[in-house]
């Protein structure tokens, strides 16, 4: 999908390509610990938290990328990067009405602040979303766009030089691949 | 608001796209790469990809065909067949599969099953409950690899011990109903539905926009189907289609 918006990228668990790179996305499927667990093994929570807070590098992170990116997470015992000041919470099986967990398809979203990612016109936007948990940042003025699921929740955030989504815009056709497309083109 | 899916799915039988009669008699009808090019460009929801022969035959999955299944969709995909091991699994992660769909796995070791659910989440773990309605009108579970009916496990039962083991959506298939277009088997849909307190995906037997509105209407949060999206008029005619979104929109509005 970047490569159709014109970007470059490639896929690495190599600490001396990351360390080269303009911009980072971390993706996610998997567990919060687990996914902590293969960062921290793979030598790159310190890298990735230099580039990110030092060198200020662009980055995106998607579903669990997102979450992972937060401080600590119902879903696990261990902390997270712990650069974006919010946390991980479980989408309750007892939300109102019927709404299942995992919350699973194709959602629409609201933005709710002017950022980066989004553009800025007011067509209906839909993305695809498969989570059991949710991040609740810990002030409102990060969270750029919500989606309702029973409850309302962030569906994305910015933070300084921090983008995380909770939806896979690589799986949301040509609104996600806008979006990708937002995020390559970021200065 | 969470839209109801409504999710070609398409059946690989040896690197081809086949399509089945009550799990019989798979009918080659094409490319299955082309068709999924076909699908993306329609913007469907999501796509199921279930390779028919892996299984049964003990194969592990096609990791080159589905890694440009993979390649080619900006949708969700579901990959299913042949899956036996952590590893398989990772593999097809890493591919770029959402979600992996299990169902002999499911019955013959479940502690593997909550292994993945525990490595990848639940929501990348699918069980394939396969049911069949036999000639007394009653309801069996069936083993798709080994073409026979479950005789010492109830439905209810094995949905149960899947909750348990905290997979993220059963896909339900009526095998009776599969290839007919003949209608859902809004019956059984009806008796299972309440106990599935996760995503539920129908299968089996749609032949028509009503018959998906009916299956969301018994309970189904999703609606899958082969037959009716491949074929076209009274021949079955090989014609790859998809509904507007205008049209399900309306179509789940009303």
């Amino acid at each position: 999908m970047i490569q159709k918006v014109g970007g470059a990228a490639f896929k690495t668990k190599n600490i001396h390509e990351i360390k080269n790179a303009q911009k980072l996305i971390i993706p996610g499927v998997g567990s919060f610990d687990e996914g902590m667990k293969n960062l921290s093994q793979l030598g790159m929570i310190d890298l990735l938290k230099e580039m990110i807070e030092k060198k200020e590098s662009p980055v995106l992170g998607i579903c669990l990328g997102m979450q992972l990116l937060c401080h600590t997470s119902e879903e696990g015992t261990g902390c997270g990067l712990g650069l974006v000041p919010a946390n991980v919470k479980k989408l309750k099986n007892e939300l109102e009405g019927t709404f299942k967990v995992p919350h699973m398809g194709w959602n629409t979203i609201e933005v709710i602040r002017k950022n980066r990612l989004f553009d800025s016109d007011l067509s209906e936007k839909r993305f695809y979303f498969v989570h059991s948990y949710y991040v609740e940042p810990e002030s409102d003025d990060i969270c750029s766009a919500k989606a309702y699921h029973g409850l309302d929740f962030c569906a994305a955030f910015e933070h300084k030089n921090i983008y995380g989504v909770q939806f896979h815009p690589e799986k949301s056709h040509r609104f996600g691949m806008s979006l990708i497309r937002n995020f390559v083109d970021l200065k | 608001m969470l839209k109801h899916r409504v999710i070609p799915t398409l059946l690989i039988k040896e690197g081809g796209l086949v399509k089945t009669k009550q799990f019989k008699n798979p009918r080659y009808i094409g490319d299955p790469v082309n068709a999924i090019r076909i699908f993306n460009e329609k913007e469907v929801d999501e796509l199921v990809v279930l390779d028919i022969y892996a299984s049964k035959r003990g194969f592990s999955p096609d990791f080159e065909l589905v890694s440009e299944f993979a390649s080619e969709c900006f949708m969700p995909i579901t990959y299913g067949g042949g899956i036996k091991n952590l590893d398989d699994a990772t593999r097809l992660f890493e591919i770029g599969i959402e979600k992996i769909c299990l169902q002999t796995m499911c019955f013959e070791n479940l502690n593997l099953v909550k292994d993945m659910v525990q490595k990848f989440g639940s929501q990348s773990i699918v069980a394939s409950v396969d049911a069949r309605k036999t000639i007394l009108g009653e309801y069996r579970l069936f083993k798709s690899s080994k073409m026979t009916v479950v005789e010492n496990l109830s439905i209810e039962k094995h949905l149960e011990n899947l909750l348990a083991a905290e997979v993220g959506e059963i896909i339900f298939n009526c095998v009776h109903k599969d290839g007919t277009l003949s209608g859902p088997d809004l019956n059984i849909l009806n008796k299972i539905s309440d106990k599935v307190t996760i995503p539920l995906v129908a299968i089996g037997g749609v032949s028509s926009l009503k018959d998906i509105k009916d299956t969301i209407d018994a309970g189904a949060d999703a609606v899958a189907a082969g037959a009716f999206f491949v074929y076209h008029g009274k021949r079955n005619a090989v014609l790859i289609t998809y509904p507007e979104y205008k049209e399900l929109e309306d179509l789940f509005s009303t």
